[in-house]
């Protein structure tokens, strides 16, 4: 059976399986709103139901942060590996190590709760404007562990190398991780190096893993999220995303930009010093903001409402977006959250972020509603509304 | 930013709309064919239907390239691209469409080489790059694009490049819309023509619509306020009693077209006596091929290909869906087994495509502008 006929097929029969019974005619006779809305309802039950992985082979949008790695990831990973500590699917997983009650981050009679995380680097080009692969690679798992309220402590470091990769190209980017480290004040103490035949990896390829530690009753989900709380961004999307694109050199396009990579556990501590009860963060990394947003509404099954005018994006990347057909809320970040607040705290949250020079630009984009749960709207420009969907395919591939 | 943000302005697009509600006259309905799948991209991305009153229904027409490729051309290609010495080479749209053993992009993931352009001129640096292979540039679309093939055509003669060769899959937009004008299915009350295909064959061959089948025709640009002014001349021509041709587009769009880019069509490609569109059938001359002249660069006289007619899925509507007959949720399988993420019709696939647009953007209620709409209908 080929991979095309038969997945078709098979849909088909899912389709008739759970279809709705139809009048003989074949013409409902219901209003037209009534039969448009029964069919959104038939689709947000079809989207509702478990993931299934129907390609027979791993495409691209299978790494692509959107639709296809979510399905990828619940279909085929949380059903071998499902825990309770996995099932949240946050950036990092929270566990409880017992330990000596005077440790630091210990909730007395618990032992100490940690962060844990890991991230591969794939990028491409290795060097681009403001970073490389390697201080991305320290950066990622720092903000990993940030978001998720840890204060990030160790990490590790895996090199798979490709025969032929410049010596000296590795000593950049170990120095690079070096001041990476130190900037975000974590250690790197263990780590593992191996080397494959030319032509069988691109270059260089890094993973790292973190732990970090969770201080006193720090609990932070996106499943928290309630109607009436605020939707804050800490800067200007897309900026890592598209220098990355540009930097490839094969669209002809040239701007001003430079990689967002930076180290966020500064901005969010201050964040979390300054406003009590902090819902959620996420870092923005593939699939953008869009595909937070909808993290939040599946999630926490409530609606998401943003407003377009509200999002800070850099003119020259909004120009790149625009010439390439691409929505700078899918574009990968690599030193911006997204954070949930309470509605009352929204204000200060903003403040505080403001305060640090990550977050200069921080701004409410929008707010949690309660109406269309699991579905993300966004307040055009124009002045008209549309959904924000998970990104379906991969316009960015090797982005990080 | 310049020359876009003048184009989304809401406050001229709040008083555009009053204009548009004023000038619908009570009681009556008004159906409107947007032809070009860029159009029906703004409209959902931008949520231009808010703007509308309840009493105007944009029906989405077949002006989507990727969308009115037929199964079988695309197997063709998929046939092409398994040659071991072919380099197939595509825009990212048509990475996507399914064909009876799936899509280019399942064909890349098991090792066939086929590669995504942003432009012809890319293919043909690739095939600079790759003297010992014949690299295959997937050509689709409608007037818009068949100038850039066609340029791409004559560059690689000028440099006496022998590996570069074109799927031509270039279709011309009049015969279509005279099918759907012909189609007893649809009665619509005017149309919103093409802006980019225009800015090529220009505002003439539409005048047969406005004299020979009585309908208005707007030649409308892309940003939504263009569209909306668009929708106020069909209007105000209709409530004026006239059909004529009109160019609200006048920015890019030539009254007689583009002639340097029609003669380099002309020098390359013919009309074929007839090709098949999804969903529509056969239409004669609505498509053309590379000419003999150029035979050396035609991927269908240097290979042969199936050139088997392969029927779509029987649940798949496409093809109602391209002819304004059915809206993208009234076929049976839209957002259910048909999704952009594991697509059965080409239009759930291109972002021009009607039900991709709708899925992606316009999946949910909506309030109309309140003017119109009956009072307590959501």
């Amino acid at each position: 059976m080929t991979a095309g006929s038969g997945w078709i097929d098979e849909a088909l029969r899912e389709h008739d399986h759970g279809q709705r019974p139809e009048n003989p005619d074949g013409r409902p006779s219901l209003p037209v709103t009534d039969r448009e809305q029964q069919v959104l309802d038939r689709i947000d039950r079809a989207r509702r139901r478990r993931p299934r992985v129907r390609e027979e082979r791993i495409t691209m949008s299978h790494g692509a942060g959107g639709k296809a790695t979510q399905t990828l990831i619940e279909a085929v990973f949380l059903d071998a590996f499902r825990n309770p500590l996995l099932e949240p699917l946050e950036d990092a997983a929270e566990l409880r190590v017992p330990g000596p009650r005077d440790a630091p981050g210990t909730v007395k009679g618990t032992g100490a709760r940690l962060a844990l995380t890991t991230d591969s680097y794939v990028v491409s080009p290795l060097f681009f404007p403001g970073g490389n692969i390697g201080d991305l690679a320290v950066n990622g798992t720092v903000n990993d562990l940030s978001v998720s309220g840890a204060t990030p402590m160790y990490l590790t470091a895996g090199f798979i190398l490709e025969e032929g990769f410049p010596v000296a190209d590795l000593i950049r980017l170990a120095a690079s991780m070096r001041d990476a480290a130190a900037a975000a004040c974590v250690s790197i103490v263990t780590g593992d190096t191996k080397v494959v035949q030319r032509g069988k990896a691109d270059g260089c390829y890094i993973n790292t893993a973190g732990v970090g530690v969770l201080a006193g009753d720090v609990s932070l989900g996106v499943a928290a999220a309630r109607p009436g709380d605020a939707i804050i961004v800490s800067g200007p999307v897309g900026d890592h995303g598209i220098t990355i694109m540009l930097a490839r050199g094969e669209l002809d396009i040239e701007a001003d930009v430079v990689s967002d990579t930076a180290p966020l556990n500064g901005l969010v501590a201050d964040l979390l010093a300054a406003v009590p009860g902090v819902r959620a963060m996420r870092d923005a990394t593939r699939g953008g903001v869009a595909t937070i947003l909808n993290e939040i509404a599946r999630a926490a099954d409530v609606g998401v409402l943003v407003v377009e005018d509200d999002i800070p994006v850099r003119a020259e990347v909004r120009g790149a977006c625009e010439l390439l057909g691409i929505d700078p809320m899918y574009v990968a970040c690599e030193g911006r959250m997204v954070a949930v607040v309470p509605g009352e705290s929204a204000a200060a949250a903003v403040r505080a972020l403001r305060a640090h020079p990550l977050g200069a630009d921080a701004a409410v984009i929008g707010q949690v509603v309660a109406d269309q749960p699991g579905m993300v709207r966004l307040k055009t420009s124009f002045g008209g509304t549309r959904i924000v969907d998970l990104l379906v395919g991969d316009p960015l591939p090797r982005i990080c | 930013m310049r020359f876009v943000d003048e184009f989304r302005d809401a406050d001229k697009a709040h008083a555009l709309a009053a204009k548009i509600a004023a000038l619908c006259e009570p009681g009556r309905s008004y159906k409107f064919m947007e032809v070009c799948g860029g159009h029906t991209h703004t409209i959902y991305k931008h949520g231009l239907e808010d703007y509308l009153p309840e009493a105007i229904t944009l029906v989405h027409g077949p002006g989507c390239p990727v969308c009115v490729i037929p199964m079988g051309r695309v197997d063709d290609a998929m046939h092409l691209a398994a040659r071991p010495d072919v380099i197939m080479t595509s825009f990212g749209d048509m990475m996507r469409v399914p064909g009876s053993n799936g899509s280019f992009f399942d064909a890349k993931a098991s090792g066939t080489d086929i590669r995504m352009v942003y432009s012809p001129l890319d293919s043909l640096k690739i095939a600079r790059q790759n003297p010992d292979r014949q690299v295959v540039f997937m050509a689709i679309g409608f007037e818009t694009t068949a100038p850039s093939t066609a340029m791409t055509m004559l560059r690689a003669a000028a440099e006496g490049i022998s590996n570069f060769s074109v799927f031509c899959n270039h279709v011309t937009i009049v015969p279509a819309i005279k099918a759907i004008l012909d189609s007893p299915d649809l009665r619509l009350d005017g149309f919103l023509g093409p802006g980019h295909v225009s800015t090529v064959i220009g505002c003439r061959p539409y005048e047969f619509i406005a004299r020979d089948y009585h309908k208005p025709v707007v030649v409308a640009g892309f940003e939504p306020l263009d569209i909306l002014q668009s929708i106020y001349m069909l209007l105000r021509q209709l409530a004026e009693g006239r059909s004529a041709v009109e160019n609200q587009y006048s920015r890019v769009v030539p009254w007689n077209g583009n002639v340097v880019a029609l003669k380099a069509i002309g020098e390359t490609m013919e009309l074929r006596p007839y090709f098949e569109w999804r969903g529509l059938g056969f239409i004669s001359h609505s498509a053309l091929r590379v000419r003999e002249k150029y035979a050396a660069m035609d991927a269908e006289r240097l290979f042969s290909v199936p050139g088997v007619r392969v029927a779509d899925p029987k649940a798949c509507q496409c093809g109602e869906v391209l002819k304004g007959v059915l809206k993208p949720w009234e076929c049976k399988v839209f957002g259910t087994a048909c999704t952009p993420e594991t697509p059965i019709g080409t239009c759930m696939v291109s972002p021009e495509g009607a039900c991709a647009a709708y899925y992606n953007y316009g999946r949910m209620n909506r309030n109309r502008v309140p003017e119109a709409a009956p009072a307590g209908q959501s």
